[in-house]
């Protein structure tokens, strides 16, 4: 009863609770009309992958499925070719 | 019928100038041979390599673009693996977009002279890189 004290019977808060607003992901490839994931760049594809050198989902990075391949391509050659690590520790 | 091809392979760190050098020319003058045009070449230099192979912690990187027909890559691709001086390769087929970033990129290297390749996106800050891609 003691919070029902408001008018019209709302529960008044002292500070506005935060609300978790999302922010919007989107695919930056797609926005920046990048067509061709370079592997020989691997700064760029250190963004992709975590500290240990693993490729970040899709639901992290936003990225599109038709780029997200792509990334995986390129992450996978530049490793390959020894520019980027198969395992790493502290990456970044 | 012809394809684009970009192949790069690394050579190990133990080879003298000179033997690099004579090696590079080696498959360069196998491309010519197999009726290849090379279109366009680039040393990286000696990189260190993000993992060790064959117990070599650095490497000699050399980049080919080429043209030629389908069945010359294995040529290539066995040439490689018979040579001892060569560390790792890898040889992918060039599509479109690919093709016009290696323009691009080619182009962009030519107006800014005497920076090496390999260090040119490898300097860039994280800043940076934001505000342009780096392959956009």
């Amino acid at each position: 009863m003691a919070e029902n004290n408001a008018p019209g019977g709302e529960i008044r808060y002292l500070t506005p609770i935060a609300i978790e607003t999302k922010k919007e992901k989107y695919c930056r490839f797609k926005k920046l009309g990048i067509t061709y994931i370079d592997y020989k760049d691997a700064d760029f594809l250190l963004r992709f992958v975590n500290e240990q050198g693993k490729i970040l989902p899709r639901r992290l990075t936003g990225t599109s499925l038709k780029y997200q391949r792509k990334v995986g391509q390129a992450v996978k050659r530049a490793r390959h070719l020894a520019l980027m690590p198969y395992v790493g520790d502290m990456l970044k | 019928m012809t394809n684009r091809y970009e192949t790069v392979f690394i050579l190990t760190p133990v080879l003298s100038e000179d033997q690099t050098k004579e090696a590079v020319k080696k498959f360069k003058d196998l491309i010519k041979k197999g009726r290849g045009k090379v279109h366009h070449e680039e040393s990286w230099g000696m990189r260190k390599l993000a993992y060790p192979i064959q117990k070599k912690s650095t490497g000699f990187y050399h980049l080919f673009e080429f043209e030629s027909d389908a069945p010359f890559v294995d040529k290539l691709e066995t040439e490689y693996r018979r040579d001892e001086r060569v560390l790792r390769f890898m040889t992918v087929k060039m599509d479109k977009h690919h093709q016009a970033f290696a323009d691009r990129r080619r182009n962009k290297q030519s107006a800014t002279t005497g920076e090496a390749p390999a260090e040119r996106p490898a300097r860039r800050s994280r800043k940076e890189e934001n505000a342009d891609q780096p392959n956009s």
